[in-house]
């Protein structure tokens, strides 16, 4: 055993395995991370069963109390005796250990809270109740209950207590549902369209009246077509604001009554509502339905209650346009600048030193490039802009102040180093036979290079981008300073002319995450929609990712031909 | 390339001759005229793309010059010019008793020995109003107090041993026409027109007062050198609001319960919050007397005394530094120093904070500054000097007069210099002084600031208060900065060049292919869910698993080891059925099932060591602070971004060392690990180098992580379970509430530019090497 043990030890084979386990725990890390990354953000949109028990917690110096609670388990831990004492429980002492379970109550607008934490060891009687419902609403959260009733005005249309059949009572409940949501979205056309074009156009009025009074050239006649356009945006308003009222009162028509834990009555509008489902009574298949209709929703719907509940929608979009419009930036200035370095600039030691330069400005932290977007393009260049061309906004900034056109900007700053390096590198894979040839037909050397070596080292360009683009998308903290907001009002990208506001400030995912998961009001709430905002991101970029990779891969398989 | 050969081919055809064929002219008209076009197309795209090409590399070189361009102003010296001169209004016979200007630094006003103020044009000299000071008949002004230029209220003490209280100001009102703006000077009584008796039927010989809320303190010496403290207070009853501005204003008088002797004060100052009242005497001993101690009467001698001026030099004139709290005196001899009340273990002392650049006579006058921490000096030969206290620095020195000077004023927002000389004429300057604050030193030196028991690093940019000393160190950022490196470093360093070790040289080549991409994409994970997972799910985390974090350090490579030695001992046909180079893909589960143990074994261990909670014993047995999101959340977070850095450049380092190499070596008789140690890492360290410092540079830059991993407070403690603000997150946080070019703006900004320069540096060194080791290995 001894000379084993030597014998193992002198040839090294330790060493190799330390190393080999500096891998393998790589390897843990990296599928770890995505898989917790997966399993939370999943599990966001799969509805869970609802659970009925009570808890009777000890109180200090008196009687137990027993509460019923009525929701959704969330995760479960170990906590030691000490710190359960310690906060104020008077558990028994002679075990060391308890379970704890975070169980989500719902109904904030009853209890206040829609979190807690219970100990295990003190919950009895749990049941998964059959008819319990779990409503999605706009307001206060989830809600758990049972349904009683369903009112139209105040007439009750159906009452369990009245005898009526429940699944018929359910039917009905959903029947009013789709209507009220249908109702739900005409408001919100209404609001967002047409209202926000009166809106947007009164505000161009206000605008074009300011402009003409501060060049002094303001005529009767102009103010009198002001003064008319205005008017004619009030009747249109009026109109439309009284079809509003109108759709309000259709929508609040009718209402339900629920009993909450602790028999609990409650009265829910139903133009409050935008999901109802009966997770204990789903099966897989109706569950998978649930999941794919939360999963749309959460894609293409806008955020509520302070971005902790809904959509991501807004910021998906906001991400997108920032970085189409970065591209737009990055490609053309990334390739010519690679196309000089290695096709016309002299080869000498200034090229040299400039292609360090360009490669270690990729390193260069992206907090500089945010700093010099704020000071330079923001507060010089935006400031300027705003003077030339807007005077009659000011002192409201429309350039000098952070937007979507300073962040592409910004951003495009910051990832041209990466489209550069990358088409460098294809334009060096391109065989000098290659170029040889065609300049030997008689191509000049811009017809080479447009004919012959750009297209060959496209996929390269294409790789460059797209890890420029996946770089941006990942970027938060220059964002910050140039252009993200929490909540931006309506997307940069609209029906109302000039349709593309470049000045607008934008949402995007990545600030997204950080804000719901750092600065929103209810952390533990918001948790699951950051997990599956993060998931999102992570897809996308890993999407990119390897994209530029298979396109690097294929590249490089294409020139080896040519190499030998 | 299809066009133009096709075009080729079908002109010259060989293959097919054919005589009656018609020729293409190559020197027509029409192809002469293509030819030259394709010329100029030519010639354009060149000078097209050397413009475009060199533009972009311009541009991107733009940032550092703009950066440069943001934080040059920081260190700029103060600029003055000469805006006018003329003779002092109402006289210029003797020196004034107190000379001030007003906030648009559009009006001065001069206060005579005789009681007169006299309002005056700052540019020009015209005299607009002369207010006299309503003084009791036949009495006569024998000293002088100001409260402070802010509020504008003073005192004159008369021979007669009364004191009386004004206060002067400007009444705004707008012209009816035009909208413009009409100052009025005014002279009001805010404690009433009756002189307050402070002293007994003695000439007041020095006075102080101050305005605390609605309490005014007076204190007073008179020939026979006792000192006499009264506070007055504004009577708020019920009707005090439509007590509007009448004479006789109704107040409260308190004298102190006993007076002291004080022999040889020539001068007084109350402190800020009227907790002290310093004496001194015209030979530089400073007294300080506690003056709620005194109004009570307990206070029975004196807290402290001490010689503000060194070697025998005499005081010329003491004022009190914005915020009341510091005392700055200047003596005979040119020297400057800064003085503050310092509570130490041995109870109150008056300690020398600072002493300044000295002037070369001796000195006439200093002024404070009313907004900034800035005072000015002028002495016998007219030299005249700006000094920052804070940044303990000179902005300005010039020798400005040829005559010797008696008086001098700074304007509210610093910077309108007026300067009276001996012979009754006003000088007036406008003063350039943007950025005093910062210094070489307040940047990067311990800085004893107000109020603190000794000099520190503290970043603290803004307050809420007026007279807050902004506090710019960069220490504690750059400390917090390399400590998250550090600890990311920590962890990155080995996995990351272990990792690439193996990857690089023992590692299947099929296993390669799928481990690469998959390490690289650890690389793109974007940082902010790197940085949400660390604060809002590994900190937690961790701090419920405090011991498993701890023993999973120790028992992960034992298990390794375990593992290592456990196969060489299984029968050679399980051995064999895994190649060589997978033994990672065999550690695998390994490293799954020890780290779940060692989570699942610490809660008992933690339970019989540790009282079960480890993190509360480590506050209270260890008394070691513990903050949920702490460097050690931020080494695991960053070092998971760090390490894909450096293992990639690493492992291509190693990777491309000529297999010759390690063949000739492995041929001579040596191990495999042998090659590597001996053979392969010394060749490729310049690359593993290079890895870790480009990892270096990503960590020192990475904001997120560290803005959502740490609770983000500058404080300076390499303890692991504290957190920190990095250089990078402090900019994220502050710069946009920062006032666009104020000081603080400006220190973000330079900042960023340390931020700059560090990655850039390190990242050049780093390529450099990469590249000596490139060109090494391309002659072997």
């Amino acid at each position: 055993m001894k000379t084993e043990f030597n014998n193992w030890l002198r040839k090294g084979t330790p060493w190799i395995w330390i190393n080999a386990g500096a891998v393998a725990i790589s390897i843990v890390m990296v599928i770890g991370l995505l898989m917790l990354l997966a399993v939370r953000g999943i599990n966001h949109f799969w509805p869970k069963d609802v659970l009925q028990a009570t808890y009777t917690q000890p109180v200090n110096g008196g009687e137990p109390v027993s509460t019923q609670i009525v929701g959704e388990f969330v995760e479960s831990e170990q906590i030691s005796v000490g710190q359960i004492v310690s906060s104020g429980i008077p558990v028994d002492e002679s075990q060391d250990f308890y379970q704890r379970n975070l169980i989500k109550l719902g109904n904030r607008d009853l209890t206040g809270a829609d979190f807690s934490w219970v100990l295990e060891d003190y919950i009895s009687d749990v049941t998964y109740p059959e008819n319990v419902v779990t409503l999605e609403r706009r307001e206060w959260g989830n809600f758990y209950g049972f349904l009683e009733q369903v009112r139209e005005g105040d007439q009750t249309i159906a009452s369990v207590t009245e005898g009526a059949n429940f699944d018929e009572l359910w039917a009905e409940f959903n029947a009013r549902l789709a209507r009220a949501l249908e109702i739900q979205k005409q408001i919100y056309d209404i609001e967002n369209g047409a209202i926000g074009e009166i809106n947007y156009q009164m505000e161009r009025l206000r605008l074009e009246e300011r402009r003409l009074r501060l060049e002094g050239d303001i005529s009767a006649e102009v103010m009198g077509e002001i003064t008319a356009a205005r008017e004619e945006l009030d009747t249109r308003y009026s109109a439309l604001q009284g079809e509003l009222q109108e759709l309000y009162a259709q929508a609040n028509r009718d209402s339900a009554v629920f009993h909450a834990a602790n028999d609990q009555q409650t009265v829910v509008s139903l133009a409050d509502v935008v999901m109802a489902y009966q997770a204990n009574q789903m099966h897989v298949f109706a569950k998978i339905g649930t999941f794919f209709a939360k999963l749309g929703e959460f894609l293409t719907a806008e955020p509520r209650e302070a971005n902790t509940e809904g959509g991501i929608f807004p910021a998906i979009f906001g991400t997108v346009m920032m970085v189409l419009l970065m591209s737009v930036f990055v490609t053309p200035f990334g390739v010519v600048a690679a196309v000089y370095l290695r096709e016309y600039a002299r080869q000498g030691i200034v090229t040299r030193t400039i292609r360090i330069a360009v490669n270690n400005l990729a390193g260069v932290p992206s907090i500089v490039y945010g700093v010099f977007g704020l000071g330079f393009f923001i507060y010089i260049i935006g400031g300027e802009i705003d003077q030339m061309f807007y005077p009659e906004a000011l002192p409201a900034p429309t350039f000098g102040t952070p937007g979507l056109l300073w962040a592409s900007l910004t951003l495009a700053l910051l990832t041209v180093p990466v489209v550069i390096v990358a088409t460098e590198e294809g334009l060096a894979r391109i065989p000098r036979s290659v170029r040889e040839g065609s300049l030997a037909l008689g191509a000049t050397k811009f017809e080479t290079l447009w004919r012959v070596v750009l297209p060959m080292a496209s996929p390269a360009m294409m790789t460059g981008l797209i890890l420029a683009v996946a770089r941006a998308a990942g970027e938060v903290a220059p964002l910050m300073l140039v252009g993200v907001v929490k909540l931006a009002p309506s997307l940069p990208l609209d029906g109302n002319y000039p349709y593309l506001h470049l000045e607008q400030k934008f949402m995007h995912l990545g600030f997204h995450i950080y804000d719901v998961g750092f600065q929103s009001p209810n952390v533990e709430a918001a948790r699951p929609l950051v997990f599956a905002t993060a998931l999102l991101l992570v897809i996308v970029i890993a999407i990119l990712n390897l994209t530029a990779v298979g396109l690097r891969n294929r590249l490089r398989e294409k020139y080896k031909a040519l190499d030998t | 390339m299809s066009s133009s050969s096709t075009e080729h081919s079908s002109d010259s055809s060989p293959d097919v001759p054919e005589p009656q064929h018609e020729r293409i002219d190559l020197s027509s008209d029409k192809m002469r005229l293509r030819r030259k076009f394709r010329h100029f197309t030519d010639k354009l795209a060149k000078v097209l793309i050397a413009i475009g090409g060199i533009g972009v590399i311009v541009a991107i070189l733009l940032i550092f010059l703009y950066l440069f361009y943001e934080v040059v102003p920081l260190f700029r010296s103060a600029e003055i010019n000469e805006v006018a001169e003329y003779d002092s209004p109402s006289g210029g016979q003797s020196p004034p008793l107190h000379i001030a200007v007003e906030e648009q630094a559009e009006i001065s006003m001069r206060l005579s020995q005789a009681g007169v103020a006299s309002f005056y044009g700052l540019s020009d000299g015209q005299l607009l109003s002369e207010l006299p000071v309503s003084l009791p008949p036949a009495t006569t002004v024998t000293a002088f107090a100001l409260d402070s230029e802010e509020s504008g209220v003073f005192a004159l003490g008369l021979n007669t041993g009364q004191v009386i209280v004004a206060q002067y100001g400007y009444q705004t009102t707008f012209a009816q026409e035009d909208n413009r703006r009409i100052l009025t000077p005014q002279l009001e009584y805010p404690y009433g027109e009756e002189p307050f008796q402070a002293a007994t039927d003695q000439s007041v010989a020095s006075l102080a007062i101050n305005i605390n809320g609605d309490n005014l303190l007076i204190t007073a010496t008179d020939s026979s050198e006792t000192l006499n403290l009264m506070r007055i207070s504004k009577q708020t009853g019920l009707f005090a609001a439509f007590d509007l501005g009448g004479g006789s204003a109704a107040v409260d008088v308190v004298r102190a319960a006993r007076t002291y002797s004080v022999p040889g004060v020539s001068r007084m100052l109350i402190g800020g919050d009227q907790r002290w009242l310093y004496l001194l005497s015209a030979n530089g001993l400073a007294r300080l007397l506690d003056i709620n101690g005194a109004m009570r009467g307990d206070a029975l001698d004196f807290s402290a005394e001490v010689f503000v001026t060194g070697g025998g030099a005499r005081l010329s004139d003491v004022t009190l530094l914005l915020g009341g709290i510091s005392v700055l005196v200047a003596d005979n001899r040119g020297g400057l120093a800064q003085w503050f009340v310092v509570r130490g273990e041995e109870g109150v002392t008056l300690e020398q904070i600072r002493r300044f650049e000295p002037l070369s006579a001796g000195i006439v006058a200093i002024t404070s500054e009313q907004r900034r921490k800035n005072f000015v000096a002028v002495d016998q030969l007219g030299n005249v000097a700006i000094y920052n206290t804070t940044a303990a620095r000179e902005v300005f020195r010039a020798n400005l007069l040829n005559a010797g000077a008696r008086s001098l004023a700074i304007s509210p927002r610093g910077d309108a210099l007026i300067i009276e000389t001996d012979n009754g004429a006003q000088q007036v300057w406008h003063v350039e002084n943007e950025h005093p604050e910062v210094s070489w030193s307040a940047l990067w030196n311990e800085v004893w600031y107000e109020g603190y028991p000794e000099p520190d690093f503290i970043w603290q940019s803004s307050a809420s208060s007026n007279d807050f000393e902004p506090k710019y160190s960069l220490v504690p950022l750059s400390f917090g900065t390399l400590k998250a490196a550090f600890y990311a470093m920590l962890l990155a360093a080995p996995l990351a060049i272990c990792g690439a070790i193996f990857t690089g040289y023992f590692m299947a080549p099929a296993m390669r292919r799928k481990v690469k991409p998959l390490i690289e994409l650890m690389e793109a994970l974007p940082t902010v869910v790197l940085g949400f997972l660390a604060g809002l799910w590994l900190a937690p985390f961790v701090e419920m698993n405090l011991l498993g974090i701890f023993s999973i350090l120790v028992v992960l490579p034992l298990s390794i080891l375990l593992a290592s030695f456990v196969w060489s001992q299984l029968p050679r046909a399980i051995r064999h059925s895994v190649p060589d180079g997978w033994e990672a893909g065999l550690l695998i589960p390994v490293i799954l099932v020890f780290g779940y143990l060692s989570f699942v074994l610490a809660t008992p261990m933690e339970a019989a060591f540790f009282g079960g909670d480890m993190r509360a014993w480590i506050t209270t047995e260890l008394g070691i602070t513990y903050d949920q999101r702490n460097a050690l959340v931020v080494g695991f977070a960053m070092g998971f971004a760090v390490i894909p850095t450096i293992f990639s450049i690493a492992e291509d380092a190693i990777f491309t060392v000529p297999k010759q190499l390690t063949y000739g070596s492995l041929a001579l008789g040596a191990t495999p690990w042998q090659s590597l140690y001996r053979v392969v890492l010394p060749t490729a360290s310049p690359g593993i180098f290079s890895g870790l410092m480009i990892g270096m540079g990503r960590a020192v830059g990475e904001t997120m992580i560290v803005l959502m991993a740490t609770g983000n407070t500058p404080i300076m403690d390499i303890n692991i379970f504290e957190g920190m603000r990095t250089l990078a997150a402090n900019i994220a946080v502050e710069i946009p509430e920062s006032e666009v070019d104020s000081t603080h703006y400006r220190i973000l900004f330079l900042a960023a530019l340390v931020l700059f320069m560090f990655t850039f540096v390190v990242n050049t060194i780093a390529e450099i090497v990469r590249q000596r080791l490139r060109s090494k290995y391309s002659t072997i």
